[in-house]
């Protein structure tokens, strides 16, 4: 199934901006590019060897806050009420 | 004026809950902040919950009013190979019975439950609201800064609840910055299906329920196993596997989880289940070698916040840690507030409490269990090994039958050394069997 078609059966209260910021600048130099593969929901994304981050669909674990060594994500929670609403969990 | 109480708690999950439930009933003015728009938004779990004595007590018979699924009386766990699998079963009747040793349960809706117990106890909740920052008044922990209008809130102490990426311990110098090999991820399908279907597939009674653990192919040799359980009319089936080792194997734990879904073991067992939501969670998991100061001054440190799980392959069990570890986390408050002394030696009673309590000690017991899971040959040598032997023992091809050991020596023939055999025994036997 695609992630596109899993993404679709999770609530979210999406903010108007993003609550994780990256710095493409690191990211271009990054070797590694971890956060393509520890992303659970493949929020990370490449479009023409450019990392592209998707905030609307985060779930907020923050693997990618601690597999990011090179510093270029600015992590934070959304704002209250914002996000993932997990309707089961 | 800022706002202030006796404690502030930052989340609602089981641990902030807990401890508001206790501080509360002891007459305490507890403030609980959840980022949620109601508890349980954030929150995601395997599938059960184990027995606690701190939840019994607070609740008693929790079980009759609490919105848990089913009683676990079976457990199973499955080693895996692309076309085979061999399963350990356990079924206990006694576990059918109160006080249910697990249940099953969905955390959007078993938590705001529980947070409403907390509210019906006294505490106060605040919903949607992010806490960013600690508010200090020199070396102690004074209050939290709330994302809202009148950020500022004082408090004579703090417990930090707020899961496993903990930003407050880590604010507050408690926790350092952890690696990849200290967390997992987890990845979770809730499958809808027909409580009778449930029941047939799984040779279930009604209300009875089954958690079960994998090992092997589903993560195609990665630190990981997968889990299943049955809900009331869902499956929960979803799998953990280290960050350090999807860094390593490039590979997304989505992809995993969809060839989980095609493995001939699991197919069957997912037939024409509907897909109601997938998700995603981090888990802290290295245990004691990642565990924060539990306390500062003015400051605690409860549940996945504070590294609170065990992991031992047959059973992940988290949510009772958080539980005990938020009861305790009260317990230390309201000691340190019959001697007027919020300081880190005056709560350190909660480290006394956590040492008496099964929560240290069984992390304790299984601390090496983490070290024992890096072994690639758990996931693929050994679950291949195990099939084979089986294949052996119960194939009949009109050849001569042998005994079971020199089967088990024909199949462990250019696979592995008796040596590495006795060695890896060695390790698993200090990370899980023996004293």
């Amino acid at each position: 199934m695609a992630i596109e078609d899993k993404l679709s059966t999770i609530r979210y209260a999406v903010d108007a901006e993003p609550h994780i910021r990256l710095n493409t600048d690191i990211c271009e130099t990054c070797q590694d590019k971890t956060c393509l593969y520890i992303c659970p929901v493949q929020n990370y994304t490449l479009a023409e060897d450019k990392l592209v981050f998707s905030w609307q669909g985060c779930v907020e674990c923050g693997a990618c806050r601690i597999a990011c060594t090179a510093g270029a994500i600015e992590w934070a929670y959304p704002r209250g009420g914002f996000g993932v609403c997990w309707r089961y969990g | 004026m800022p706002e202030k109480f006796d404690v502030v708690v930052v989340g609602a999950g089981p641990a902030g809950c807990t401890a508001a439930i206790v501080l509360a009933r002891a007459g305490m003015k507890v403030a609980i902040f959840e980022r949620g728009d109601q508890p349980g938004a954030k929150n995601m779990f395997g599938g059960a919950l184990y027995y606690t004595e701190a939840l019994n007590e607070l609740l008693p018979d929790f079980w009759e009013q609490a919105p848990i699924e089913r009683y676990v009386t079976r457990h199973v766990l499955t080693f895996l190979t692309p076309d085979a699998s061999f399963s350990i079963a356990s079924a206990d009747n006694d576990f059918g019975s109160p006080p249910y040793n697990g249940v099953t349960l969905l955390r959007a809706k078993f938590d705001p439950w529980y947070a409403g117990k907390a509210e019906e106890s006294g505490a106060f909740l605040v919903p949607a609201t992010v806490v960013d920052d600690l508010i200090w008044d020199g070396d102690k922990v004074a209050g939290v800064m709330a994302q809202r209008a009148e950020g500022e809130v004082l408090a004579d102490v703090v417990i930090a609840a707020d899961g496993a990426n903990s930003l407050l311990a880590k604010k507050a110098g408690l926790r350092k910055e952890f690696d990849t090999s200290s967390f997992a991820v987890a990845a979770k399908e809730v499958l809808a299906l027909p409580a009778e279907t449930i029941e047939a597939r799984f040779g279930l009674s009604e209300g009875e329920g089954l958690a079960q653990s994998f090992v092997g192919d589903c993560t195609k040799g990665l630190t990981g196993g997968a889990f299943l359980y049955t809900n009331k009319s869902s499956l929960s089936l979803g799998m953990v596997v280290r960050l350090s080792s999807l860094q390593e194997k490039q590979i997304s734990i989505a992809e995993l989880l969809d060839d989980f879904k095609n493995n001939p073991c699991i197919k069957p067992a997912i037939k024409d289940a509907i897909l109601k939501e997938y998700s995603g969670h981090l888990i802290p998991e290295a245990g004691m070698n990642m565990m924060p100061q539990l306390y500062g001054n003015g400051l605690l440190v409860a549940g996945d916040a504070a590294g609170f799980l065990v992991s031992t392959g047959l059973t992940l069990q988290g949510m009772n840690f958080a539980i005990a570890s938020g009861y305790a986390a009260a317990q230390a408050v309201i000691k340190a507030r019959q001697k007027g002394d919020y300081s880190r030696k005056g709560l350190s009673y909660y480290k006394s409490l956590l040492e008496e309590s099964f929560v240290l000690e069984d992390l304790k017991t299984f601390r090496h269990a983490p070290r024992f899971q890096d072994n690639p040959r758990i996931y693929g040598l050994y679950p291949s090994l195990l099939c084979g032997i089986s294949k052996r023992i119960f194939q009949v091809n009109g050849q001569p039958r042998k005994k079971i050991l020199h089967l088990v020596r024909e199949e462990m023939k250019g696979k592995t050394s008796l040596w590495r055999l006795a060695t890896d025994i060695i390790q698993a036997g200090r990370a899980l069997i023996w004293p």
